[in-house]
């Protein structure tokens, strides 16, 4: 098992070499500088500026500069937010962004999980159908259009909610709807089917048979097995959370890490985009770490070392 | 995690013994159907209980106005990426800069200057010399008293080539004085920079040649004076404890992305003036969330210049708020660039022909949707003349709208080049819906009235800057606002050296009409002189004016004193609400 994690921690660390060259290489490609504006600067001190951040050098050797500050975990400063690091900045905004996301998959899992059960357990009745049909405008409802929605209803006309700003507790309640919406629409289908699926093998009938309870046999052994394709989901899902928060936390008015996301682009923030980019690969990649080893947990059959036994 | 999962499956069953599946039905009992409907029962009272106590907790706190705290609260639409004076290059930054510094003068709600830290100066004779007198009470916010020395020290500092983290892209403002330009561009000594101060309260300037908006400059954030202790600490910019401000209102917070808030600085001379005991701005990056905050009572002010509302409901919210909605004219122009220099723009007449047939008020009316006018020169109004505005008096009647006209123009245009018809070209615009919508309804125009193709194009902002600059656009979205209240700032544009010409135009005629202008002191003769070159130029079409911008915005009706001047800078250091 350690073996196994270490492996794993090893080609994340490859991986992230290559999407840091390829996003540096891809920057220095785009046109435009950092340095524009509408109102065109002097050309002496556009050149100026050039020199000062190393702008000048052969795109080569600004690479292995950057590589070389990047080893020693050194991310630089923000171009645009001037003396602002770029540590800084994904530390003000990672606060925001964290509560949000981790609340988003708890909703997500949990609501998820309980609609699909809900389902599976009601088949082909009123519940299943119902189920089926929030899952379906779970899926197919952009959130830009749920956190709107939601902003105006419950915000603006009910007057139930802030809408915007995370200063009290109930201010995340509009929010983690809009980004769970769509997760917790997927796990439902999920669980639906893959609980059915299960509820209709041999073992099940045979732990009936035995005269075990509905709870037991449920929770021991119907959950464990229909809940695989769920774990499979949790790393797309991480993914999708931190991509939706960009929109969501744009509408209702949240620092975190989206906006500076989207902006240091067309701001051309050099550091802020890498220092980004290689922040969130880090999360993605220890997203599908942990679901790696989680399989290993939830289902036996699947070892994640290969020869005999674990390590 | 095993026992996790348990634990939790074992609480939620807890309420079901029974339950169903396809194959089991047959060994179940029945009564697990009322159990089901039960727990949904149950589930859905415990919702709308919570939905209940919610709406009870929550009804407390909404709707306040900011009167009630003596508070006044606004929107940023994005966090100021810098809040150094000689730094500072983008209206957000502005706003805030404008509230905790001051300069020498200040511009009155009238677009008149008025004295701000100087109390009064004098002009030499051949008007190229100003001593400004320093008022005695004027303080920084720590307690130094404002001198002299402040402004040479900020002004050479504005001007350093070599300043940190990167010179001022504004200093071209202060090249009016003697020996500025040759120290900024490398060539000249610090100490050749004609500004100095003779003693604490006295500051002597010299310029190259008289310029009679030079004092309206003085307000302007470039000119404003910096605490000499910034040497110590290149990062004094960055938070709010380490700035040492001048101006009436002093920055207590400053929460990254999140929100920024000022209180009245007690150091200020004319702290008794000023009536807010805060003023505070969220960064919300959204025009609905932004006018949602304003509807919930969570803003006093929303719209431009520091955010936005969103277009198309301009109209119903003209219904529903006539008091608080207003639209103020902003001395801003929207056109199109054409590039001259590509054949077959280089013909005057097809550019003419593209510019008579496009029905301005149109555009004004049912697609920008902000009150705009529509423009026929290139100063807008708000922009001083002699006595009045310059728009006032000299009529920009310079060419109508003429289907017709355009007609035959643009088939006398296209023989003299050879053509039997305009070959397909493309208008390119920066990413924004406005400019799209805007670029829809002229292509539409072209293709009905004169019937030529031109397919539109947008690019992302940065290469956009770069296609422009490097002409390699063949007609281009463009817009430009006054820095200074004359209106050189904007025929200044098009002379052959301008870095903000763009179009190719150069004409040695219309350099030295605007060299004479800079050389003039008499008011009335520069706008002659002015208004010539402004002929000159839209007589050849280079440009096609579109219209004049406006600042759109909500306020509510008990906040006076905050106006937005004619550039469109919001102005609130002298507001206050009105007791009821």
């Amino acid at each position: 098992m350690v073996r196994y994690v270490i492996k794993k921690i090893l080609f994340m660390l490859l991986s992230l070499f290559v999407l840091a060259s390829a996003t540096f290489f891809l920057m220095k490609a785009i046109p435009g500088n950092p340095f524009q504006s509408e109102k065109n600067i002097p050309p002496a001190i556009q050149q100026m500026l050039y020199e000062r951040y190393g702008f000048d050098q052969p795109v080569w050797k600004q690479y292995l500069n950057y590589m070389g500050n990047l080893l020693q975990l050194d991310l630089g400063t923000s171009m645009k937010q001037q003396y602002v690091t770029v540590e800084t900045v994904i530390k003000n905004g990672f606060g925001y962004s964290l509560q949000l996301g981790v609340l988003a998959i708890l909703v997500s899992i949990v609501v998820g999980v309980l609609l699909g059960l809900v389902a599976a357990l009601n088949h082909r009745k009123f519940l299943d159908g119902f189920t089926i049909f929030i899952a379906v405008l779970g899926v197919s409802i952009p959130n830009f259009v749920v956190a709107s929605a939601l902003q105006y209803i419950f915000g603006v006309q009910l007057r139930w909610f802030n809408v915007t700003g995370l200063y009290e507790p109930l201010d995340y309640v509009l929010p983690v709807i809009a980004l769970s919406f769509l997760p917790t629409a997927f796990i439902a289908r999920l669980t639906r089917s893959s609980m059915l699926e299960v509820l209709s093998a041999d073992y099940i009938k045979t732990a009936r048979s035995k005269g075990l309870s509905g709870r037991v046999i449920l929770v021991k052994h119907a959950l464990r097995n229909a809940i695989l394709p769920v774990v499979t989901y949790v790393g797309p899902m991480t993914a999708n959370i931190i991509t939706g928060s960009v929109i969501v936390e744009q509408i209702f008015g949240i620092g975190g890490l989206g906006k500076d996301f989207v902006s240091s682009i067309t701001n051309r923030d050099y550091t802020l985009i890498m220092g980004l980019t290689l922040f969130y690969a880090v999360i993605l990649m220890i997203a599908r770490l942990i679901t790696d080893i989680a399989y290993g947990f939830v289902d036996p059959r699947i070892k994640l070392t290969r020869g005999k036994g674990g390590s | 995690m095993r026992m996790n999962i348990h634990t939790f499956m074992y609480i939620l069953t807890m309420h079901s013994t029974r339950f169903h599946t396809p194959n089991a039905l047959h060994i179940m009992k029945k009564g697990s159907v009322n159990m089901k409907r039960n727990k949904l029962v149950s589930i859905l009272s415990l919702v709308l209980v919570l939905a209940l106590v919610t709406t009870g907790c929550a009804s407390g706190s909404k709707g306040e106005s900011g009167a009630k705290n003596n508070e006044f609260r606004m929107n940023l639409a994005s966090e100021p990426p810098s809040l150094d004076p000689a730094q500072a290059t983008d209206q957000v930054s502005f706003t805030i800069i404008n509230a905790i510094y001051e300069g020498l003068t200040i511009i009155d709600e009238n677009g008149d200057v008025q004295p701000g830290i100087a109390e009064k100066w004098a002009v030499s004779e051949d008007g190229k010399t100003y001593t400004f007198t320093i008022r005695s009470d004027a303080k920084w916010n720590n307690g130094d008293a404002v001198t002299a020395h402040d402004f040479e020290f900020s002004w050479k500092r504005a001007l350093d080539p070599m300043l940190v983290p990167e010179p001022s892209q504004y200093a071209y403002q202060l090249y009016y004085i003697e020996g500025a330009e040759a120290y900024n561009t490398g060539s000249g000594s610090v100490d050749d920079v004609k500004v100095k101060a003779t003693d604490d309260h006295t500051l002597v300037v010299t310029l190259n040649a008289p310029t009679v908006y030079f004092e309206s400059l003085l307000s302007t954030a470039v000119y404003f004076p910096v605490h000499q202790s910034v040497t110590e600490n290149e990062a004094f910019a960055a938070a709010a404890d380490t700035m040492v401000t001048n101006g009436p209102f002093t920055m207590t917070e400053w929460k990254r992305n999140t929100a920024i808030t000022l209180e009245p600085s007690e150091t200020y001379y004319g702290r008794d003036n000023i009536k807010f005991a805060k003023v505070s701005f969220t960064m919300v990056n959204d025009s609905n969330s932004e006018l949602n905050m304003y509807e919930t009572g969570k803003l006093d002010y929303a719209g431009y210049p520091t955010g936005s509302l969103p277009t198309d409901q301009y109209e119903s919210l003209k219904q529903k708020y006539t008091e608080e909605f207003q639209i103020k004219g902003t001395a801003s122009l929207y056109y199109y660039l054409i590039n001259t220099t590509e054949a077959p723009f280089t013909n005057q007449k097809i550019r003419q022909a593209l510019s008579l047939s496009v029905n301005r008020a149109d555009i004004t009316d049912k697609v920008t949707l902000g009150g705009q006018l529509p423009a026929y020169g290139l100063v807008p109004p708000g922009i001083k003349g002699v006595e009045d505005e310059y728009r006032a008096e000299v009529s920009d009647d310079y060419f109508k709208e003429d289907l017709e006209l355009a007609k035959t123009l643009l088939a006398e245009g296209l023989a003299e080049e050879g053509l039997t018809e305009l070959p397909a070209f493309s208008v390119t615009f920066n990413t924004n819906e406005l400019h799209q919508k805007v670029a829809e309804a002229i292509v539409d125009m072209w293709r009905n009235n004169l019937g030529v193709n031109a397919q539109i194009g947008n690019e992302e902002w940065g290469v956009f800057l770069d296609n422009r600059t490097a002409m390699n656009y063949q007609v281009a979205r463009a817009g430009w606002g006054a820095d200074y209240n004359d209106p050189i700032s904007f025929i200044g544009l098009f002379t052959s050296k301008s870095g903000n010409n763009n179009t190719g135009y150069a004409n040695a005629d219309y350099d030295a009409l605007v060299e004479q202008v800079n050389q003039t002191t008499d008011a009335a003769e520069r706008m002659k002189l002015m208004a010539e070159a402004e002929k000159m130029l839209i007589d050849t079409h280079s440009i096609i004016p579109l219209y004049y911008y406006s600042t759109v915005y909500l306020m509510k009706p008990d906040v006076k004193g905050v106006y937005v001047d004619y550039k469109g800078d919001i102005i609130f250091t002298r507001g206050y609400y009105e007791a009821e």
